[in-house]
């Protein structure tokens, strides 16, 4: 043993030096601090703010929406698609939300063109599954990337044409928006999950899956200008009243994709003639107003799966995971910003 | 207690690397996975609730085997601020090994997140759904998680600073293997915590 009392040599202080530095510039690299490019949940969510400012204590996207409760009661066929325990014949409750599409809530309903459906689903044993749907029939662009420079082109017209021409993908999805059905009531929309999925069977056989909610009641197509005349909230109104007149359905169909369909792209609808296996209903009991409605402060993470069912090679569930994680957590930090109604409600 | 040994014993010094590892990889997985939106996010959150709860586990199991072994005194001619800065700072590792885990479990359980552990396998929620304990805890498991990398920095470069300028044995105790002639036991030194 050297003695101990030598005066420190310059070289194992150097060294220890660079181990130190190594160390920190490895974490400060991982965290990203040197990769100024890296898409981060919080440039994706940041990116959702429109010019007016956030709504502070809202979604960043979807901010507009009003809560429902029901049940699932599944028919017991899906079994043979995947173990998962909700999939299984029985009656599971259901937490959900009607949504709109825009990271403004105060925006009238009549503007927003995308509307949307958040579920959770809960077994006996605690196993979650969790989906964000949309009635728009195809997602507008095939990576999270590109949906970024999406939202940064949206805000600026010309902008937009220049994205359009460079994202060919992105024609399916303006087609639905300038062209597609509108209807008078989310109760007459179809909601899609538009990402795939993989579902795993008892035996351990994996599908590639697509679902969507299709709607009991008859869709009855508006004219948007004929909807821009009622009143800004009249499709939380007219939900509230449906429901509270009787429960409004919808029947969950599964498609199965075939070996070598666009499993990673949600541009890319799946032939028509695909395996669609119906697995049970969806049915919204009760509606509850947002500020004190039990979905408020439920992130409808489409990542929360229960065994039997697990994300594919598509990029969207990771980065909605990500983004809508990013987008909690600023939203419930900011609670006082939106008040709830009734004093003593339930968070 | 004063442990009278020279080293750790092999138990302790196992779970002493094992847990390095550990934590570690965790705060590297954890700083990472928060930056991306890549379906790496997944993977990476998908291991570091397991890895935390394991963290967790070998970290009790770890104090009360310090608890019961104790350690290896601290060489007699340690200046004092170093002993402080020893003692205070392994207090401060057994606090955030034992703390981190459970801020972050009920993190998401305030958030009303299920805790999966492994596909189908989840811990039930330690706290009920509230906004306000979510972004509580949310900001201490992202603040102690820095704390926790500076106080890794700073152990690696005492631990070097005694193995290579000092040598003075303290390293040794707890080496994976001793790697060179027996050092000299303190006579009368403060226990090492």
């Amino acid at each position: 043993m050297a003695a101990p009392h030598q005066p420190p040599a310059f070289g194992p202080l150097a060294l220890i030096a660079v181990i130190i530095g190594a160390g920190a510039a490895a974490f400060a690299y991982t965290a990203g601090w040197f990769s100024p490019q890296r898409l981060t949940p919080g440039k994706l969510v940041a990116a959702f703010a429109p010019p007016t400012g956030v709504a502070l204590g809202h979604r960043r996207n979807h901010a507009k929406g009003i809560c429902f409760t029901g049940v699932f009661e599944a028919n017991g066929v899906g079994s043979e698609l995947s173990q998962a325990p909700v999939l299984a014949r029985g009656e599971y409750p259901v937490l959900g939300r009607f949504n709109l599409g825009t990271a403004d809530p105060n925006a009238p309903d009549a503007t927003v063109r995308v509307r949307g459906l958040g579920i959770r689903i809960s077994a006996p044993d605690g196993q979650e599954w969790r989906s964000a749907m949309i009635n728009a029939p195809v997602f507008p662009v095939s990576t999270p990337e590109a949906f970024y420079e999406l939202l940064r082109a949206s805000k600026d017209p010309n902008a937009m044409a220049a994205f359009a021409a460079a994202h060919p993908e992105f024609a399916a999805f303006g087609d639905w928006a300038k062209n597609g059905p509108w209807t008078a009531s989310y109760a007459e929309e179809r909601f899609n999950s538009l990402n795939s999925f993989v579902f795993v069977d008892a035996s351990g056989a994996e599908h590639a899956v697509r679902w969507s909610l299709l709607p009991a009641a008859r869709p009855v197509a508006v004219s948007p200008d004929e909807l821009a005349k009622n009143g800004p909230d009249f499709l939380e109104q007219e939900i509230a009243r449906r429901v509270a007149g009787a429960p409004q359905r919808w029947t969950l169909v599964v498609t199965v994709a075939n070996a070598g369909d666009p499993t990673a792209d949600p541009t890319k609808p799946w032939p028509a003639d695909r395996r669609t296996i119906e697995v049970g209903t969806l049915a919204a009991q009760q509606v509850q107003l947002e500020p004190d409605g039990p979905c408020r402060d439920i992130n409808f993470d489409p990542a929360v799966l229960p065994s039997g069912m697990r994300t594919s090679d598509d990029p969207f569930p990771a980065a909605r995971s990500a983004a809508y994680a990013k987008s909690y957590d600023l939203r419930t930090a900011e609670a006082k910003d939106y008040p709830r109604t009734t004093t003593g409600a339930k968070p | 207690m004063i442990g009278s040994h020279r080293r750790f014993t092999p138990l302790q010094r196992l779970l002493h690397w094992l847990m390095a590892a550990c934590i570690l990889a965790m705060l590297f997985i954890g700083v990472g996975m928060v930056s991306t939106v890549m379906p790496k996010y997944l993977t990476l959150v998908s291991i570091h609730k397991p890895l935390g709860i394991a963290i967790l586990t070998l970290a009790l199991i770890r104090l009360a085997l310090r608890l019961r072994y104790g350690a290896p005194p601290l060489p007699a001619d340690l200046p004092e601020p170093m002993k402080l800065a020893a003692q205070v700072s392994h207090y401060a590792f057994y606090a955030l090994m034992i703390s981190m885990p459970l801020i972050g479990w009920g993190m998401l359980s305030a958030a009303a997140y299920p805790v999966v552990l492994f596909e189908g396998w989840h811990l039930p929620a330690i706290l009920p759904q509230s906004d306000s304990l979510h972004t509580l805890l949310w900001d201490a498991h992202f603040y102690l998680a820095f704390a926790f990398f500076a106080l890794t920095l700073l152990h690696v470069a005492a631990a070097l600073f005694h193995a290579l300028v000092r040598r003075d044995g303290v390293f040794e105790t707890m080496a994976p293997a001793v790697t060179y002639g027996e050092v000299a036991p303190a006579k009368e030194g403060r226990h090492a915590v």
